[in-house]
């Protein structure tokens, strides 16, 4: 007979079968769900409540930046910065076309890699965010008071801006040194003169304390590829380091001849002294092209001035100002921790992380542990600069952000994982996979003095299978690890706008509160701006008409025009009236080669039209405004080329 | 008029400053897409939004009811009411000055005048902005009207609207009180001549309430 204890036992046994059951086939290591846990709860935020901190990842080939909010993942906004973005009129407008200017006229579309945050003492503050276009040289500057690129500085002598915008702990500067070394002055060479002819530039530009941006003076380096860099801080406040790959100067077939080196480079560059050189009157002045586009919040427009001349300093003319430590393989981060005494550096095609010691390198300069030059740039003595390697971390040691508790964490791209190790012993201590080939990673403020060290957030290149297939074109991801204990913990993993390539993100008050709600419309200089129903007009200069037209809810003054004749240049100068919080007014015109625009509110707008065909055109408001909205709405009446019809317009008559 | 009363009666007057530096009254409108919400003050000398731009939004939303813009400047009780406040202060102090018993009562008398009719006349502003209605408005509401509470809460369409007094109406509110008190005390105190000063103290606690 079965008696209680032995139905009990059978009962166990069942239980544990279906528990390991249960285990096998919702738990293999594809899903991940082992230790989920809590991680739903730790990345809720509730309906109407807000994230912890605001994160600014980079769009890589979609040329903008993304805000989210984390830890939820919420998408907050795109900003627009070197790509044009019909959705909201950036780069179609009249006023934002100037931004988009360059040396090699207007271009509608960059990559955007490196967004970097404003400090003060070596913290985020939340003042801008700067961001680094990787194949037309540039570096823009988005005010977090407005979530809008407020000027964006061409670098001349360069042929691709890579690492940058790195910045200094007063964000005194932000640098960007060329990836690709190309003839400086640009010539017509032979590409196969590339060890004759091709150099480096790294450029400093000067930020004052009220963001506006101005190259301070540039640096000739030898030809070869500059990666990344971070700024000293701390003890190290005062130098810059530079990686580099390709020291081979090869022109062709890189993924091969560039990677025959067994060490590259991490330069170090005093920039204090380079500065005292620049004053010294030790710069050249070379005539170099190029445009400096700033918006004026007071007149809504962009102004872009052409500019013709940078400082060159020559390091043969300046002693003691880059020196080189050597680097294996082909790095690419070189990252300073918290103390700023140490710079990881990441070699991609190294098995080991080399940390570099700041003071052992000033030792070393001293005591001259030189190993030679490379293109008259002393090289240091790898073992007299290093302070320790992390030995067999992963494969494809990529970048490395600190959590300001002793622990430094490196994305490996080959064995797609992050490694977290400890900073004094380089020992490894946890691993956790990322999915799949993580490029940057990211710590709130983990390039910083003082890390939020709560979060981490891993890029990835590749997705596959992580979510619902889309074709052959795939969203790349970030996915959020909780680094608030001794293990890792995969919290969260999201599609992203673009390529996430690198990101910056810091607690979010320190920018909520400089949000700007609306624009003030008393305070509005725009030349069209109409401030009031009673300054709408259309005014007719020869072929150039200007239609000065307020929106507000739910209509546009004026609303009926006739007289606009065929092959007119027309501009309508739209202003939003409205003074309330998130009260945009859109507008668009049927049949436009224009993109439409979005007027926020006290904003005045341009939109520039060229009617081909005589006819009745109807414009209307694009963003869903008010109850009425489908009524904002008006008609424009085009006669042809020689018509008499009289200039005549106006709302409700 | 005992010296305590004439104080009294001086800080009472002295007490209606507070309309100049505060509004009088506050109008709040709340809606589901006002979760900041939007107010109107009303001062002794103008009308303003809560937050900067309010009476701007304010506007641009009433003209879907058809309801008149509200522009200050077409309210000429705003330039006189100054003027009022500012007599009452005056004459307030005078009459403490003058110790004159009787003339308390005329100047309280005064005073619930300027009050009651500024109330009236609220009532009748809010009453014409209620109901005297663009018939071309977008939003007809066959037999609605939105006249806000002269005090109290009502909801109109989508807005709840309340309507309180805001400091400055507090204050003149509790100086027309003191004043009153002012007078019952004098009062009872003339009843009770002869009776023993402790007496009196003890009733002066009474009335002050104390």
């Amino acid at each position: 007979m079965w008696n209680r204890s032995s139905l009990m036992k059978i009962g166990y046994a069942l239980g544990a079968l279906a528990v390991g059951a249960f285990l096998l086939t919702e738990c293999g290591p594809k899903k991940d769900m082992m230790g989920a846990g809590d991680a739903a709860a730790r990345v809720y935020v509730a309906p109407g409540e807000y994230d912890e901190f605001y994160a600014f990842l980079s769009g890589g080939f979609s040329g903008q930046v993304a805000a989210y909010g984390l830890p939820s993942g919420r998408l907050l906004r795109v900003i627009p910065v070197f790509s044009v973005n019909p959705e909201n009129g950036w780069g179609y407008s009249e006023e934002t076309k100037p931004m988009l200017q360059t040396s090699n006229g207007f271009v509608p579309w960059d990559d955007s890699h490196h967004p970097e945050l404003s400090m003060t003492d070596g913290t985020p503050d939340g003042r801008w965010l700067f961001i680094n276009a990787n194949n037309t040289p540039r570096i823009a500057r988005i005010d977090l008071g407005t979530f809008r690129t407020a000027e964006i500085i061409e670098i001349p002598n360069s042929g691709g801006s890579h690492a940058s915008p790195f910045t200094t702990p007063n964000s005194e500067y932000v640098v960007s040194a060329t990836r690709f070394s190309v003839p400086i002055p640009d010539a017509d060479v032979p590409v196969a003169s590339y060890k004759e002819n091709f150099k480096g530039t790294i450029t400093f530009v000067k930020v004052s304390p009220e963001g506006a941006m101005d190259i301070a003076f540039q640096i000739l380096t030898p030809g070869f590829n500059w990666d990344l860099s971070h700024a000293g801080k701390g003890p190290s406040d005062g130098w810059f380091f530079f990686s580099c790959y390709n020291t081979e100067q090869a022109h062709t077939l890189l993924e091969v001849n560039a990677s025959q080196h067994d060490k590259d480079f991490i330069m170090a560059v005093n920039w204090k002294k380079a500065e005292e050189y620049v004053k010294q009157g030790k710069a050249k002045a070379w005539t170099s092209e190029y445009y400096h586009n700033r918006w004026d919040e007071k007149t809504h427009t962009a102004v872009s001035e052409k500019k013709t001349q940078v400082n060159m300093l020559d390091p043969k003319d300046c002693p003691d100002l880059l020196y080189l430590m050597p680097c294996p393989k082909s790095p690419h981060g070189a990252d300073v921790d918290p103390s700023g005494e140490y710079i990881v550096g990441g070699g991609k095609l190294a098995t080991v992380i080399p940390v570099f010691s700041f003071s052992r390198m000033l030792k070393a300069i001293e005591e001259k542990k030189f190993d030679g030059d490379a293109g008259g740039i002393p090289v240091l003595q790898y073992d007299a600069v290093l302070a320790g390697e992390v030995k067999e971390p992963g494969l494809g040691p990529l970048h490395t952000e600190f959590d300001g508790k002793g622990f430094a964490y490196t994305s490996h791209f080959v064995s797609s994982e992050v490694v977290k190790w400890k900073l004094g012993t380089w020992e490894v201590v946890d691993r956790i996979p990322a999915y799949y080939s993580i490029g940057h990673l990211m710590i709130p403020g983990g390039d910083s003095k003082k890390p939020w060290g709560k979060y981490l957030l891993a890029m990835n290149k590749i997705t596959k299978d992580r979510y619902l297939p889309t074709g052959p074109e795939l969203n790349q991801s970030a996915q959020l690890i909780d680094i608030s204990g001794e293990k890792m913990r995969l919290l969260l993993d999201f599609p992203t706008v673009g390529e996430p390539h690198y990101a910056q993100a810091l607690a979010a008050d320190l920018v909520k509160q400089r949000e700007v709600k609306i624009f003030d419309i008393m305070k509005n200089e725009h030349p069209y701006a109409s401030k009031s129903e009673k300054d709408a007009r259309v005014e007719r200069k020869g072929k150039v008409v200007h239609v000065y037209m307020t929106a507000s809810r739910s209509h546009f003054n004026p609303d009926n025009i006739e007289g606009i004749k065929v092959g007119d240049e027309v501009y309508v100068h739209v202003t939003n009236l409205e003074q309330d919080w998130d009260i945009p007014h859109g507008f668009a015109i049927k049949g436009t080669d224009n993109a439409e625009l979005l007027v926020m509110p006290g904003e005045t707008c341009t939109y520039k039209w060229v009617p081909k065909k005589a006819g009745v055109y109807p414009f209307y408001c694009t963003d869903f405004c008010s109850a009425l909205h489908q009524e904002m709405q008006g008609y424009v009446r085009v006669s042809g080329a020689s018509a008499n019809v009289p200039l005549s317009y106006g709302t409700g008559k | 008029m005992r010296k305590k009363s004439r104080r009294s009666l001086a800080l009472a007057s002295l007490l209606l400053l507070v309309v100049y530096v505060t509004p009088l009254w506050w109008i709040r409108l709340d809606a589901p897409q006002y979760p900041e919400g939007l107010g109107l003050y009303i001062w002794v000398d103008r009308i303003t939004g809560e937050n900067p731009n309010d009476l701007h939004t304010i506007n641009g939303l009433n003209h879907y009811i058809g309801m008149k813009t509200i522009t200050p400047e077409s309210i000429p009780e705003l330039t006189v009411m100054p003027y009022v406040v500012g007599f009452l202060v005056a004459s307030g102090l005078m009459v403490a000055w003058s110790g004159r018993r009787p003339l308390v009562a005329v100047w309280l008398l005064v005073f619930l005048g300027v009050l009651l009719t500024g109330l009236v006349d609220f009532y009748l502003w809010e009453y014409d902005y209620g109901h005297n209605l663009d018939p071309m408005a977008p939003i007809k509401v066959p037999g609605m009207t939105y006249q806000p509470p002269l005090i109290g809460t009502k909801q109109l369409l989508n807005m709840k609207t309340t309507s309180l007094p805001y400091l400055g109406g507090l204050a003149a509110g509790l100086s027309f009180l003191t004043g009153v008190l002012v007078l019952i005390q004098e009062w009872r105190t003339g009843r009770k001549k002869g009776q023993t000063n402790e007496a009196i103290s003890n009733a002066e606690m009474a009335a002050s309430g104390r």
